[in-house]
Formats: structure tokens, sequence, C-alpha cells
């Protein structure tokens, strides 16, 4: 207890005297860039998923075809969850004579419980979001089903045995889809009128779906339980299976946002246990004084523990608090770049997991030097060459180790992944001190015929062997870092940007007939429109692999068995899609036409365990077709173009009978062009996905703000790195600073000095960084993100030049007040 | 009648009680020209209240064979008793106890703790102690080096010769039983050394303190009941 007492006495003097201020800007910064990516992450991410739910309408959606158990309902009310239902089936819709079979939605209240539903007063119009749903009474039909009918507000539709009005023209509804699911023109109306059509009769096929939306937490409880209790035919969807385009994007920035997190907390982890070393080498004199006073070891290490966590208290506060102004200030700055809706606010984990962080950190990083110094000799105090005895290498690097493989597991949460990182790390690191180990032998042969500056400045490089391999590992992973997060950020940013130009289409046509097909594109082109390539579109499905039909089949994915008992879209193309990637096999070439060859995606793969050479069997139309799998495609989901899992070679489904899609941009205000449209080709079906792409492009927008901003804390890392390393040979520097300029060096001679040994650190640790970084950013890119990768000889000579001007820069800044301090005072002070 | 102290050393000590004994005490180091020896089968007794000055060349033993009878270091053979407590059996936590309770130290190059003031300094041997009035003896003691306007400074704020009295209010604020001074007025001018070396004796007499001094400085050595000769590891 005296001792407890005594030491926290000993904490405040020290706080006073500033000599635990190294170590705790290393932290703040630290726990500032943890806790600041942690905070711009979570609203983003709370802002993405928020978006994303809106394609379901909801965060949660349970679909079944019998009707929903109100024991669920109330469960969910239970739990503190919003609820709505919406009921859908297929009915022929009349107006007078006109009749068109429509998809009727009937929703209660509070429907959508994410996003919004959009209406019009005319057909093609730009639609205002509605207040509520259609009152009892009321439908609200979609500009398509109005066109087909004739008809305008105020008609009056029949539907089943009821007769409803026209309230409004339904334009959007968040849950239409952008998946293609539904082909047919849409018709919402209220639930309460059902009863009233008659239309749901024993045996009609209707989809009853359960709407749930509430806090994340919330959520994710409600979802286990309903997992649990769901029956086997009913269908749970949340974001993760909604449109592909936003799950593809909102994956890669959630990827490259934890890289880049984790890249933060390692190099502050270097400058932590730089400034820990600092810290130690300061205080080898101190405690061994205390301990020729009368200090017990247990004492001493009771010191180093109540320092440690004293240090992690404060930054973990100060830290939090930068960290959450910072992003906030960013949030502001940016504000331009984020789409109309607001972020949603910070949550307090981030400052929960910034103290954990900071702790473990401390207890990796720093514990094991501090617990060293307690093992200092008191004899040191006679005998200044005597420090602690050598740790063993386990307990020195050990919880540092231990520290690293936890964070990084925690970030990418993958066994391989996390191997490949390690293994990567670990061997950069080698392979940094290595070089180190090298060029400091070679600099002592080298400094023979430089002049008398670059001398002094080579000769410190292998005196202080130790402290310069150190350096070497530190700059270079600092450095290596950062280009590594520039070339992918450069990377992600140009991936998305060209994935969404201006013009990209924002209509899908779908079901053109094949003699209309011509003059269906000449209407287009007429109106201004550009329709991007004409694909066929067949329905088919598969019925067997490699003779063995699909019914007796297992498969390891529950999509593979999805896939296999429903029809699919098929296509048949000379050309391979923009967008799409032979990752195996070989595309066809205009000899191969009509050969019996099929080409299919990587999910397709995966799902049904495909392989190249596979045969497969279709069922087209009651045609029997086999044909073998020449190729294997990586698809661009996200790329907003007509894709297909499966497409055949040409010449074989050319008579089969078929339909074709296109898609094309339409400027604003084509409203009256459409409804034309629609009546002229009424088979044909028009997908309007601007609203998506609206989606999409605020999501990506708020994934690259995420990226730049966390770029940018990562920087701020990177630069404690270089500080810390450089103070942790400022004590030594300033002593022999001191005595050279006592021995008649000019001022001029010993900054020479000092930035030649920082630039041959520097250029170094860039060289080896940009190679580290090249090779790093190749697996990330290609593996991780799925991007392809362009080597960027640029990054290399920005890590080499800039690497080099940053360290030497830095070196200089941290130096310069050694160089100008009178040399009596250092030599004075050292005495 | 001219009294030579040095005659009248053994015989005093003879009549007070041992509080420091040495017996064939020897170090040895490897050193990469083999082993080396430092202190060479070194037998000493000390008695309570003496005055031991340690004289010889630079590396002879002097600092070694201090850092032996404070418990600093471990001799390779022969046993140290410290009023009558076998150091040599002790650990290293059970030998700063010993050091916390009964022994000072005053160092050649000082050895303030730069983060702490003077008082802070001072006071830290007795708050190790647990010492319970410690602020208050230790600025009686800052009082008695003449340095109680400067408590609250920082050993950089202070010159050589205040930073050694800082240090001698710290070595005698414990009372301790054994003082040991390692070239305390090397660091210094010779009229600041001269005057440390006086307030040196003048506390030691009123605290009656046994005083074990390494010195290069005659004059400081013959102020010593007695003065034992270093060389190459042995006593002379």
């Amino acid at each position: 207890m005296r001792a407890l007492l005594l030491s926290i006495r000993m904490l405040s003097r020290e706080w006073r005297s500033g000599e635990l201020g190294v170590l705790l800007l290393a932290l703040t910064v630290a726990v500032a860039a943890l806790t600041g990516v942690g905070f711009l992450v979570s609203r983003i991410s709370a802002a993405v998923s928020m978006q994303a739910g809106q394609v379901l309408a909801a965060d949660l959606r349970l679909e079944s075809p019998q009707p929903i158990d109100p024991t669920v309902i109330a469960q969910a009310r239970k739990s503190g969850i919003r609820t709505a239902l919406a009921t859908g089936l297929l009915s022929v819709v009349f107006q007078g004579d006109q009749s068109q079979l429509a998809d009727i939605d009937a929703v209660t209240g509070g429907y959508p419980l994410r996003g919004t539903v959009k209406v019009a007063d005319q057909p093609f119009d730009r639609g205002a979001p509605a207040r509520g749903i259609p009152p009892p009474g009321e439908v609200w039909p979609d500009s398509r089903l109005l066109a087909a009918l004739g008809g305008r507000l105020g008609s009056r539709l029949s539907i089943g045995a009821a007769e409803l009005r026209v309230g409004r023209v339904l334009i959007s509804r968040p849950d239409e889809g952008g998946t293609f699911t539904g082909l047919l023109p849409n018709l919402l109306m209220n639930a309460a009128d059902l009863p009233r059509t008659q239309l749901i009769q024993p045996g009609s096929r209707v989809s009853y779906g359960a709407l749930f939306a509430g806090s994340p937490a919330r959520v994710a409880g409600f979802k286990g339980w309903l997992e649990a209790h769901r029956r086997p035919q009913e269908r749970l969807r949340d974001i993760s299976s909604t449109s592909p385009q936003i799950k593809s994007a909102v994956d890669r920035a959630g990827r490259f946002l934890s890289l880049a997190s984790l890249v933060a907390v390692l190099l502050c982890a270097t400058a932590v246990a730089m400034s820990a070393r600092r810290y130690v080498g300061r205080h080898l004199d101190s405690v061994a004084l205390l301990k020729t006073l009368g200090a017990t070891r247990r004492f001493t290490v009771w010191l180093a523990t109540l320092q440690l966590l004293a240090v992690a208290a404060l930054a973990a506060v100060i830290g939090s608090v930068i960290g959450y102004v910072a992003q906030a200030w960013l949030v502001y700055a940016l504000r331009g770049l984020l789409a109309s809706r607001a972020l949603p606010p910070a949550s307090l984990v981030p400052v929960a997991m910034g103290f954990l962080t900071a702790v473990a950190l401390l207890a990796g990083f720093a514990l094991p030097p501090l617990l060293q110094l307690s093992r200092v000799p008191a004899l040191r105090v006679l005998r200044r060459d005597l420090g602690p005895p050598r740790p063993l290498v386990l307990l020195a690097f050990g919880p540092a180790a231990a520290v690293v493989a936890l964070l990084i597991y925690w970030v990418v949460l993958d066994w391989k992944l996390f191997l490949g990182f390690t293994a990567g790390l670990a061997a950069f690191i080698a392979l940094l001190a290595l070089t180190g180990a090298v060029l400091v032998l070679a600099a002592g042969r080298l400094r023979e015929g430089a002049g008398v500056a670059w001398r002094y400045g080579i000769a410190s490089l292998s005196r202080r062997r130790a402290d310069s391999i150190v350096q070497i590992v530190a700059f270079g992973t600092g450095i290596m870092a950062l280009l590594l997060l520039g070339i992918i950020r450069n990377d992600l940013d140009g991936d998305w940007r060209r994935s969404l130009p201006a013009d990209l289409p924002n209509y899908f046509f779908i079901n053109i007939p094949p003699q209309s097909r011509n003059a269906f594109i000449a209407y287009l082109q007429a109106r201004g429109a550009r329709p991007s390539v004409v694909l066929p579109m067949i329905r088919g499905r598969l019925t067997a692999i490699n003779g063995r039909q699909v019914e007796t089949l297992r498969f390891a994915d529950h999509r593979g068995e999805e896939f296999a008992n429903r029809e699919q879209n098929l296509t048949w193309s000379a050309a391979l899609g923009a967008g799409n990637r032979v990752v195996a096999g070989r595309w066809w070439t205009p000899a191969q036409d009509g050969q019996p060859l099929v080409s299919v995606s990587t999910e397709f793969e995966k799902w049904l365990g495909l392989h190249l050479g596979d045969r497969l069997t279709f069922d087209i139309a009651g045609e029997t077709f086999t044909v073998r799998v020449a190729s294997i495609r990586k698809v661009k989901w996200d790329s907003f173009r007509p894709n297909f899992f499966i497409v055949f070679a040409p010449g074989l489904l050319d008579k089969v009978a078929g339909t074709y899609l296109t898609s094309a941009y339409l400027a604003p205000g084509a409203a009256r062009s459409l409804a034309e449209l629609a009546r002229q080709f009424p088979s044909v079906s028009i997908f309007d996905i601007d609203d998506l792409l609206a989606d999409v492009r605020s999501v990506m927008d708020k994934a690259v703000l995420a990226v730049q901003s966390v770029f940018g804390f990562t920087l701020l890392a990177g630069l404690t790195v270089l500080l810390a390393a450089v103070q942790s040979s400022r004590d030594e520097r300033r002593f022999e600073s001191a005595m050279l300029r006592t021995l008649g060096a000019r001022r001029r001679t010993v900054l020479t000095g000092v930035l030649a040994e920082f630039a041959a650190l520097g250029i170094l640790s860039g060289l080896i960084a940009a190679a580290g970084a090249s090779v790093a950013a190749y697996f990330l890119t290609t593996r991780v993100l799925d991007l392809r990768y362009a080597f960027s000889a640029w990054a290399c000579l920005v890590g080499v030049a800039g690497g080099g001007l940053m360290v030497i820069a830095s070196g200089w800044l941290a130096t310069r007040s050694v160089v100008r301090q009178p040399p009596l005072a250092t030599l004075r002070a050292d005495i | 009648m001219n009294i030579n102290p040095r005659q009248n050393t053994s015989a005093q000590a003879q009549v007070r009680s041992s509080v420091l004994k040495a017996e064939h005490l020897t170090k040895q180091v490897q050193s990469p020209e083999g082993l080396l020896t430092i202190v060479h089968d070194v037998s000493l007794d000390i008695a309570s209240g003496e005055s031991i000055a340690v004289v010889g060349p630079s590396g002879a033993g002097k600092s070694t064979l201090l850092a032996l009878l404070a418990g600093l270091d471990l001799p390779t053979t022969g046993r140290v008793f410290l009023e009558g407590r076998d150091l040599t059996q002790l650990d290293e936590d059970g030998r700063a106890l010993v050091r916390a309770e009964r022994v000072g130290f005053v160092f050649q190059s000082f050895h303030l703790i730069p983060s702490l003031t003077a008082l802070e300094n001072v006071m830290l041997p007795l708050e190790l102690a647990g010492h319970a009035r410690a602020r208050h003896a230790a600025l009686e003691t800052l009082r008695q080096v003449g340095l109680k306007d400067r408590a609250r400074h920082y050993p950089r704020q202070l010159s050589g010769g205040e930073q050694q009295r800082v240090a001698l209010a710290r070595a005698f604020v414990t009372e301790p039983a054994v003082l040991f001074a390692d070239e305390p007025t090397g660091n210094l001018d010779a009229a600041t050394g001269g005057r440390i070396g006086q307030l040196l004796f003048e506390m030691n007499a009123r605290s009656r303190t046994t005083l074990v001094l390494v010195t290069h400085d005659s004059d400081l050595a013959t102020r010593c009941e007695r003065i034992v000769h270093m060389d190459a590891g042995g006593l002379r």
C-alpha cells in the first residue's frame, strides 16, 4: 500500500516534469487515429446500412408463402422493433376493357420502414416522397400499369371483386428491387382493402412479407430469435442479401477501412514502442538511484505499471476527444461530398475500443521494456555502462507479437487472410532489419572517403547499430503503410469513379420481342438515348451436371440448390462483356461459333461446385442442350451493365425463341417518351434505376470520404512514428552535437552530418518500403479487394524520394533545437 | 601535543562497536582478456561513527570496493556484514531494504533525479523508508545545507555545488548508520569542493554517522580518522 501511495506520488511528479510527455503524445495520436477512424466508420457504416436497408424497405424482411405467424409480430414488438406487413400477389387489373397483369402489394401502416415511396400525378414524372400508404379505397399503380391501362388520376381500377380509385401514380418504392426479378408492372394498395378483393383463395400464389426495423443491436438480437423460430419455407433477408451493387461497394469500403485502421494501429504501436524505448533509456539512472536509496524491485514494477495505466487513461480521454472533434470537423468540411442525407450520430463504442487498444498497445509494446527497467542494477550509480540484463527474446517480443496478432485477427476475422497478412508483415520487418544490418555494416566501410560531416553522420549510423536498425524498421514500416494505402486508395477510388460515369444507363428495357428489336432501338436512338449492348435473353432450366440429374445432387451452398431448382436467364454472346474477366479457361474464338460451349460466372461455379470441362444440360423451351464449361468469368456486378451468370457461345441458341434486353441513358424529363414507348411496345418492361444509382453513388461518396479521411489519420499515425523514431536517439544526439561543437565543428557541419544520417536511413527505408508496398498492394487489390492491380512506378518514386524527404525533414525538425542549444548548456546538463 | 589521528584510529575502533565488516572480499569479472580481478582479498572492519578514506590511483578498485561494502554489488567470494547482517546472503530486494533503512550515498556526479525538485529529491529516501513526516524532515535538512530557498528548484536550475548540497541533504536526511561517498568533490572546483567537504564533515559529526569516503582529494582524505590505501585491487 505504501509502495502504491508513493508510486502515485512519484507519478504525479513525473507528470509535472513532462517526462511522460513523449509516450503520452504517441499514445494520444494512436487513440485519436483509432477513435477518429472508429467514429467515422461507425457513422458511415450506420448510414450505409440504413441506405442498404432502404432496398429492403426494412432492416430485416421475412418472406413466406403462408400468412406470417402473429407470434413473430408480437415478439418483434416486444423486442422494441417496428413492423409492417406487405402481401404480394399477381392479378389482372382492369380499367374498362383494358387489362394488364400486375404485381400487387398490399401494405399496412408504417410501410416502408426504411426508404421512401415516391409518387406523382403523371406517369413517368419525377416523384415526390409520399406521406404514408394509400388510404383505404385508393390504389397507387405505377407508370407502366397506368400507361398500359390508359388510366389517369381518379380512374377506377377493378382488382378482383373490388373497385378502387387511382389516388396517385407510383414512381418508385424502396423494395422494388434492382435485381430484375419482378418484371411486371406494380400496384400499391392498402392491406385493409385486400379482403374486399377476394383475391386470396385456397391455392392462390401469395407472398407474405413481414418488415422489421430498429436499432442495430435490437435488430441483431431479433434476427437471432427469428432464425431459430422461422418455419422452413420462410426466407429471411437482410442487408447482405440486397442489391449486389451496393453490397459490393460497401464490402470493399469496409475491407479497406478495416485495413486502414489496422495500419494506423500498427503504426501507432511502432510509435509507442519507440517512445517506450526512449523513456526507458532516460530512466535508467533514476531507477538505479531509486534502488540505491532502497526501492525494491516490486516498487519499481508498481511504478511502471501505474505510470502506464495513467498514460493509457489520459491518452484515451484526450485521444477520444481529438478523434471525435477531428471526424466531426471532417464530416463538416466534406459535407458537400455527402449526399443529401446527414450521417447518423456516432456511437460511443470507439471510445471503449480506443481505451482497450491503448492498454493493449502499452501492455504489448511498453510494459516489457518498462518491466525490464525495474531490473536495472543499483550499481549503475557507480558504473554508467551497466544496463538491465538482456531480456529473454520471448519476453521482449512475445507480448508485442501477441498484441499485433490479436489486433490483425480482430480486424480481418479470417484465418487465411490473417496468416497471409501476418506472414507478409513478419517477412517485411525481417527484410527491413536485414537490410538495416547490411547498411550499418557497409556504412562503416564507406565513411573513409566522405567529408567530415558525412563521415560523422555515417559513423553515427554504424555506432548506434541497434538504434539504426530499429529506426530503419520504423521508417520503412511507416512509409510502406502510407504508400500501400495510397496505392489502394487510388485503385479503389478510380475503380468506383470508372464504374459510375455520369451517362451510365439509368433505364433497363427487358422483354423486347425479336421482331420489334430494331424498331425499338431506332425509337430510342431517335429520342437521343444511346442504347448499350443489346443482348438476347432466354429462359432455361439446368437439368443435369455431367449427366447426373440436378435433383439427385447435393450442393454445399444452399444457393446452388436455388439455382438448380429455378429457371435461369441465359444469353449468348460472341464478345466478352465489359466488366467481365476470364479467370479460368478461355473465351471462345470466332472459329468456335455454334459449338456447345458455355461460360459461367465465379458465383455459379462456386455455388454449384463446377469445374472447367464439366458438362451442363439445360432444358430450354422444351429442347435439351448439353454444353461444356469453356471458361469461368469474374463479373463486376457493380458495373451497372447487363450481365448474366451463364453465357452460351454464339450460333447455338439463335433459333430458340427469346427476347432481348438493353439499357440506355435517358436524360431527366424523358417521362413523355417513356409513356409513349410503353404504349407502342406494351410487352417491354421498363426499369428506372435512377434511384438505385443515386443510392449507390451516395454509398460510394461516403465510402470515398471514409477512405480519404482514414488515409489522413493513417498519415498522422505515420508521422508520429517518424517523430518517435527520431526522438528515440535525440538525447544521444544532443550530447554528440555539443561535443562536436566544443571541438570546433560549425553548427552547419553538425547539422549536415545529422541530415546525412537521416538521408541514408530515409532513402533506404523508402526503397524497401516501395518494393514492399508494391508487392502487398498486388495481393491486397487482387485477393482482398477484387480490383485490378496496376504497378505504379510513380508510387515507387514517391516512396523513395518522399520517404527520404519526410525522414530528413522530421529529422531536421527534431534535431534543429539540439544543434541550436549552446554546447555548454548541454554538457553541463549531462555532467 | 600533536596527535596523529591515524595512530588513534585503531584504538578508537577497538573501543567502538563494529558497524561494517568485510571479510576476504574478492571481485572478479569476465573481460575480453579473460577473468579480471578488480578487488582482491580485502578485509576491513569499520567502527560505528568512524570516518575512513579509501585512496589510491584510478583503476585501483576503490569504487568497486565501495559498491561491495554498500551492497550495490555482490563479491565473487567473501562476506560483508552491515550492523551484523550478512549482505551477501540477502537478495537484491533485501539489500535494498537495508540501504533504505541504514545507508546513505553521495556520488561524484550527484545523481539527483532530474524530474524531481530539490525538496522531492531529499524526500525520496524518507518516502521509500515510509517516513511519516518526510516533507518536514527534508525541508529541515535542506535548511541545514543552506538551500531551503531553492527547495522547489529542479536540479537543472541549480549549480554543481548546490546540486551536491542537495545530494548531501538527501544522504543525511535518513540519519543513516553508514554514509558512502564516492568522490563527492570530484566534479567541483577547488573552492566549491572545499566548502562541500567542510559541510560533509560537519554534518557527519553532527549525526555521528559512519563515513566511508572514496576520494583522490588528499585534503578531504586527511580529515578522516583512518586512511586506507588501495592499489591493484588490494589494500596496502
